[in-house]
């Protein structure tokens, strides 16, 4: 495909912008997928993938190692059910291509704890029953925990008083922060709580 | 069992462990990822492909033309299924619009076309190179300005009829207190977090589908009618659900669309609905026009009570039934109340979390609180003075009980209701006006036949199978209780095994029926395994005691496992209801408590405090169905003030179709939530003496959050959602 008709494909689409799935003029050819190898550690497992380069982490995750507990809720960034931590940090899976994880420490809701063995977020959240269908859980307790931490280390967010010094595990602040994780259940009031339950014994 | 005589005891009501606030026995499995969903299933079937569906670019009209060369030729693409390359489907009966298209479109998005491919990847992209040219055609999005095109909805449901009480006209005419107001509620979408999916495996003539589906049966049902073969070559698989709020009750079209892929690819297929599609690909709660109508004696007795509803739908819709509600709630001896459809070409509009009475009860309960208003008597007085315990369309019919006025008088005293200032705009706290609200909670409670297989092994252990499934309502857990109860034994000792059409089929999950149906027939069956464990035995039935994991009788005990000893026992069974919904109104009630504060300057509603209280039978587990309360009451919350699908009203669809442009309440917009059960049991309901409260909680919560606005503002907003934008050209000065 050469710069012009590039131009003109996208002359065609911007013609017709609201007709999705219709007609878009001369359809781009697609080549075959460009593959690259991409090696990061998962809750502590070394891996080496070999993926299509659109893969996302969330689908390299689900549908290459087949880590299910990390959930496609849209697939779009706009709801947290995928969320993962990446290098201690919480991370939208579906927002990130596989392969820009290179060297990366993954570690999604299998890597917190087992069914015999639960974190304590995980306890929490059974004791306060802060979920209905369990869909979102996995993302909510991922951002949970990375929540905690970056209330600990100081980092503030919308509703924080004052930009620096210490954080205080309100539930202003435990709402403000969570406020990336929808769950349609409306399972909010009892996750705040496991929340609070959790940093208080944390301390 | 015949459920046909009221309730008397039974060993449910020793209440070990049905009624204790137990953690939900799948728990472990949600937090911590292992619970396994419908697109999850990675090991039941080797060579999955993967489906991308293409929704229809235009709302009303027909494919002129579609070509498939490109998509067909990208890499990894094995199948390219349409309508045309489908042959022959029929339409299941609880679907109103086909789930896959062509050559005629009926709604925007509808399903036209499924790409397989051997990855997400690829068969997104070859997706994108299917090219369909469209003949639309004009069609009708507009419910305002169609509004008076309604017919009566057809059909020989005797809901759907319009009901006249009395002489209302002239009762109304003549009252001495008079309210006459129009009220809207919009499209709104049920946005559950796990979007539709299906894998489906052919085996020569026999289809296995791992769906996400409330109601195993319906499907299994629909998926035969639609591909025209027999239901027994069917097998749906739906053991854990990420949400559904009705919007999983029927089949949709990555079932279909699934079955139809693994059949043209040979091979295993799975399917999810992309989240931009699903909202307009599946079906929505539809628009509502109400127009209320109250007359009442200056004392503030009602006197006549009216309520109409406009909704729309595709042909061969249903309406939306908001008047449903106002039939029962308040007393008044002229009434009237009728439903009246337009035709409507946008997606299919159905059933939404308490359908009918949420949307309804926004409109009726702003309507009382404006009434008490003209009347200056306190909303909870009003209310109270038309309260009644018989149904008042037919007075010889009581209710099976009725405790709405000991609901607000609980919640009153919890929430300080005697703190709220009658003159709104009076309240203040920074930067914040503040208002109290409240509104009756009110849906009915419905019986559905279930059943269940109930087995006991050599270990004592009890195996509970229903096809009834568990959308996040806990009815592992209280299935679990149940058998535990009933059976006397612990509930680790309970296994339960859910949402498979192999297994004897249930209530489903819909309506709020599912907790109460589903257990009562886990009950039936365990009093048949009682049997069956006291004959082994040699225990008379009658006197046996099931306790602490032994079987007692006399001064003689025995353990429950020795009964299994020469091999499982097993018992199955199906519960069956009699006319006691009929010779009773079985109903569900509840107060709604909220606190608002809305910006002087901004005119942000923000929520402070939300108290529920249910009076809705026996609660079977206190921490779930608190859980199901706050939840309903969320998307409530949500209804109030942010969910509306946008109408595109030249080219036909919901603009704002998917999670970032529907905005639906997220953690900062929901404070600590109250709900309080009131002590009841209701015998005329099951043997349980439950009744449901899955949806209670979302019935009336919105009306009480409008009501707070305007206690808080002064402004009366009577079109939903109550936005800022609503309300900021109204504030009081801020000064
Ligand atoms: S799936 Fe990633 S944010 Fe929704
Ligand atoms: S538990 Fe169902 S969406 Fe959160």
């Amino acid at each position: 495909m050469n710069r012009r008709d590039l131009i003109a494909a996208a002359g065609a689409c911007a013609a017709l912008p609201s007709m999705v799935g219709a007609a878009r003029g001369q359809p781009v050819p697609i080549g075959e997928p460009v593959r690259a190898s991409v090696s990061f550690r998962v809750n502590g497992a070394g891996h080496h993938l070999e993926l299509d380069t659109r893969t996302t982490l969330l689908d390299a995750l689900r549908e290459h190692l087949k880590l299910t507990g990390t959930k496609k809720g849209c697939d779009h960034g706009q709801c947290g059910a995928c969320t993962v931590l990446v290098d201690g940090q919480r991370i939208n899976s579906c927002l990130t291509l596989a392969v820009m994880n290179q060297g990366s420490e993954v570690t999604t809701i299998e890597g917190l704890g087992s069914v015999d063995n639960l974190h304590p977020m995980q306890a929490a959240f059974v004791k306060h029953d802060g979920f209905q269908c369990g869909y979102c859980t996995p993302g909510q307790i991922c951002s949970a925990v990375a929540v905690l931490d970056e209330i600990k280390a100081g980092i503030p967010s919308h509703v924080s008083a004052d930009l620096e010094g210490a954080m205080a595990v309100s539930e202003a602040e435990l709402r403000e922060r969570m406020s990336g994780n929808i769950c349609r259940c409306g399972a909010y009031s009892n996750i705040v709580e496991a929340m609070t339950d959790v940093a208080g014994r944390q301390g | 069992m015949k459920f046909d005589k009221p309730a008397t005891d039974n060993p449910i009501d020793r209440l070990q462990v049905v009624g204790q606030p137990r953690d939900r026995i799948d728990g472990a499995r949600k937090v911590t990822g292992t619970a396994r969903y419908a697109y999850e299933h990675h090991d039941v079937a080797a060579n999955q492909a993967y489906g991308y569906v293409v929704g229809a670019g235009i709302a009303k009209g027909r494919i002129a033309s579609i070509k498939l060369d490109a998509a067909r030729k990208a890499p990894g693409v094995l199948a390219i299924v349409t309508a045309k390359e489908a042959g022959k489907l029929n339409k299941g009966k609880r679907n109103t619009a086909r789930l896959l298209a062509g050559p005629e479109i009926e709604h925007y998005h509808q399903a036209v076309a499924l790409v397989v491919a051997e990855s997400f990847e690829q068969a997104r992209a070859a997706a994108s190179l299917v090219e369909i040219a469209y003949a639309p055609t004009k069609g009708t999005f507009d419910l305002k300005k169609v509004k008076d095109s309604g017919k009566k909805p057809e059909g020989d449901d005797p809901s759907l009829d319009d009901t006249n009480v009395g002489d209302f006209p002239g009762a109304f005419e003549s009252a001495q207190v008079k309210l006459d107001q129009s009220y809207t509620t919009p499209d709104e979408s049920h946005a559950m977090m796990e979007p539709h999916a299906t894998l489906a495996a052919w085996e020569g003539e026999r289809l296995t589908l791992w769906t996400s589906n409330q109601m195993v049966a319906w499907g299994v049902a629909d998926m035969a009618a639609t591909l025209g073969i027999s239901k027994d070559n069917i097998r749906i698989m739906s053991p854990f659900i990420g949400g559904g709020f009705g919007g999983k009750l029927f089949l949709r079209s990555d079932v279909l669309l699934a079955a139809l892929g693994a059949r043209a690819a040979k091979r295993p297929v799975k399917v999810a609905l992309q989240r931009p599609l699903m909202i307009n690909n599946t079906t929505h709660r539809p628009a509502t026009i109400q127009r209320i109508r109250i007359g009442a004696t200056r004392e503030g007795k009602i006197t006549a009570i009216g309520h109409e509803s406009w909704s729309g739908d595709l042909p061969g819709g249903g309406p939306e039934v908001a008047v449903q509600q106002t039939r029962l709630l308040y007393a008044g001896a002229n009434r009237m109340t009728a439903m009246r459809l337009v035709e409507l070409d946008l997606p299919e509009g159905n059933a939404m979390r308490a359908p009918g009475e949420a949307p309804g009860l926004m409109a009726l309960e702003i309507a009382m609180d404006e009434m008490a208003e003209k009347l200056s008597l306190d909303p909870i007085a009003f209310r109270m003075l038309n309260d009644t315990q018989v149904d008042p369309e037919k007075p010889e019919r009581p209710f099976s009980m009725r405790q709405l006025g000991e609901c607000f008088r609980v919640g009153a005293e919890r929430f300080g209701w005697s703190r709220r200032q009658a003159r709104p705009g009076t309240m203040r706290d920074g930067h914040g006006l503040i208002g109290f609200g409240v509104a009756a909670a009110f849906r009915n409670n419905i019986v559905m036949k279930s059943g269940a297989r109930v087995s006991l092994d050599s270990q004592g252990i009890v195996t509970v199978e229903t096809d009834m499934t568990d959308i996040g309502t806990g009815s592992y857990t209280i299935i679990g209780q149940t058998a535990a109860e009933m059976l006397g034994v612990d509930l680790y000792k309970v296994v339960v095994r859910l949402g498979d059409s192999a297994f004897p089929v249930s209530a489903g999950s819909g309506g709020q029926w599912g907790g109460n149906s589903a257990t009562a027939g886990v009950y039936a069956a365990c009093v048949k395994l009682r049997e069956a464990v006291a004959q082994k035995l040699g225990i008379n039935s009658g006197e046996a005691v099931f306790e602490g994991g032994d079987v007692k009788a006399g001064n003689r005990s025995l353990p429950l496992a020795s009964a299994a000893a020469s091999g499982p026992l097993t018992a199955e069974d199906t519960i069956e209801y009699g006319d006691l919904d009929e010779t009773h109104q079985q109903s569900t009630f509840g107060a709604h408590f909220v606190e608002v504060s809305v910006d002087t300057a901004t005119a942000e509603t923000r929520i402070r405090r939300m108290l529920a209280v249910c009076a809705a039978g026996r609660i079977l587990n206190p921490k779930t169905a608190r859980s199901q309360v706050i939840g309903a009451m969320t998307m409530g919350a949500g209804a109030a003030l942010m969910e509306e699908l946008a109408v595109d009203k030249r080219r036909g669809f919901f603009v704002n179709h998917d999670l970032a442009g529907y905005e639906v309440p997220v953690h900062a917009d929901i404070p600590h939530q109250d709900v309080i059960f009131l002590d009841e049991t209701d015998p005329m309901s099951s043997p349980m003496k439950a009744k449901g409260v899955g949806e209670l909680g979302i019935c009336g919560v919105g009306a009480a959050i409008a009501n707070a606005i305007y206690n808080a503002t002064g402004v009366r907003v009577r079109d939903y959602p109550i936005t800022l934008d609503k309300l900021i050209r109204h504030m009081p000065d801020a000064a």
